[in-house]
């Protein structure tokens, strides 16, 4: 038996399906997080504004977000969403997941980031009678993105190591496109290895661009 | 309408700017104003003394609906704070008449309260901007001789952790100032600075006491400067103001056995 340990023709064979999915992760990524960062705000604004019901809810739909596995809330918008119309194609299904799941986990990182600006603040805004508008976009939000970016940050590199889950509702992503090399070829460790290679070189450059964002935004 | 129509109450001289009456305030059981009655005159300065826990702050913090009375009502000029006229009978309002109301008075904090990302100059200029709705340029110029009033014209461009706290909390009068309110509220604003800092904050409010037609009310400690610059001092204890004279009365002759006590165990200090 000849079971060469390394097949370097055989994975530079596999590499440019691998690349095809490593697009699809990737935009899997940018949608979902572009959700996420945008949703989870207007998620982290209704929970403050002290709406009865609306703030309840909305309280009650973050922690039960944040609380089930991403993989049931797939699933369910998968299987059983559909049996009342509602068909999304695979791809669409996941970005959406992970925009949702993503929002509720970014909803608390803005609350963290907002907790940290101290009650003195909103009472100089209240005091000057600065319109409610300008308190949010020109005190509050300037002091917030310096706390919450480097938070955003770490959540899109998590959701991007996430969007492996969507290869179980049958997303072309890398993760499946290296499984589906190995079923071919029964051979496992060159696309397997050269999957998790290219989510490390990616997220690894993420984590070293948001170190530079918080250590240019440190003064 | 003219807003120095003077509005007849059964108490309260015409041209009182601010009339609060019969404020109670508990927080949980801790009963922290216990009916307190202030008035002041247009222009008037007045200082709050007592010791801490005894209700001056959240009397000064009510005066701009900081903090909510449980009962009593706050007129400022013509205008109820968190009340309203309807059908002729006084009925409770909410924070929009509120913003309405507060609007001719003013506030210094302890903390400064500056806003840490902009500059000395910004932090005058963005509420000329956003409430008096005068533009960047007007606003810049305004903001500019307001900083030099204060000393400060040379650290216009620095942020505030560029500053000492002396020169931030210059920074934060002359921005309260910036919106040319009728009645100014300093919350102990030297009690957060260093000692050798507070000869300077000091020096700006006494020269604001004498050229400034504002009415003034001073929460403090320092008891000297108060009898120097206020018209009328309030002795607070427990809720409740105890001794209301002239510095040369409360401070210089003191009726009322607590106030004695009170300016002796300061005096030792």
């Amino acid at each position: 038996m000849n079971a060469s340990f390394w097949d370097w023709s055989y994975a530079w064979s596999v590499l440019p399906s691998l690349l095809e999915g490593l697009k699809i992760t990737v935009f899997a990524t940018v949608i979902g997080s572009a959700i996420a960062v945008v949703f989870g705000l207007v998620l982290c604004m209704l929970r403050l504004a002290r709406v009865p019901v609306v703030s309840q809810v909305v309280w009650f739909l973050v922690e039960f977000l944040r609380g089930t596995p991403f993989l049931v809330q797939l699933y369910f918008i998968f299987y059983v969403l559909p049996h009342y119309g509602i068909l999304f194609s695979p791809l669409t299904t996941g970005v959406i997941a992970l925009g949702i799941y993503g929002s509720a986990r970014a909803a608390e990182f803005y609350r963290a980031a907002l907790e940290t600006i101290p009650t003195g603040q909103w009472e100089a805004c209240l005091t000057l009678g600065l319109p409610i508008r300008h308190v949010w976009t020109g005190v509050i939000f300037p002091q917030m993105w310096p706390i919450a970016v480097p938070m955003l940050g770490n959540l899109v590199i998590a959701m991007f190591k996430d969007t492996a889950i969507l290869s179980t509702i049958t997303v072309l992503e890398l993760v499946a496109r290296a499984k589906d090399a190995g079923f071919q070829s029964f051979r496992y460790l060159e696309p397997l290895t050269m999957a998790g290679l290219l989510f490390w070189i990616v997220s690894y450059a993420a984590a070293r661009g948001i170190r530079y964002l918080e250590s240019r935004n440190a003064h | 309408m003219p807003t120095d129509a003077p509005i007849p109450t059964e108490k309260g001289a015409r041209g009182d700017i601010l009339k609060m009456r019969d404020l109670r305030k508990a927080f949980g059981s801790r009963t922290v104003l216990d009916g307190v009655d202030v008035d002041v005159k247009a222009g008037e300065k007045v200082a709050l003394i007592g010791p801490s826990g005894s209700g001056k702050t959240t009397i000064l913090r009510m005066a701009i609906g900081l903090t909510k009375p449980d009962s009593g009502t706050i007129q400022i000029e013509d205008k109820y704070l968190w009340h309203e006229m309807r059908n002729g009978q006084l009925a409770p309002s909410g924070e929009k008449n509120a913003r309405i109301s507060r609007r001719p008075v003013g506030m210094v904090f302890q903390q400064f309260n500056l806003f840490p990302h902009m500059t000395a100059l910004q932090n005058v200029r963005e509420p000329m901007v956003q409430v008096l709705g005068l533009s960047r340029k007007e606003a810049d110029a305004h903001a500019a001789t307001l900083l030099d009033q204060v000393g400060l014209s040379t650290h216009k461009d620095k942020r505030p952790a560029q500053l000492s706290g002396g020169q931030q909390q210059r920074v934060a009068i002359a921005r309260s100032l910036g919106l040319k309110p009728k009645v100014m509220l300093f919350d102990e604003v030297t009690s957060a600075l260093d000692p050798e800092l507070v000869g300077e904050v000091l020096r700006v409010l006494r020269e604001l006491s004498h050229a400034s037609d504002m009415a003034m009310l001073l929460v403090t400690h320092e008891i000297k400067f108060a009898a120097d610059i206020a018209d009328r001092v309030l002795m607070f204890d427990q809720g409740k103001i105890i001794e209301d004279g002239p510095p040369s009365q409360v401070i210089g002759d003191p009726q009322v056995l607590r106030t004695r006590q009170f300016l002796r165990a300061v005096n030792e200090r």
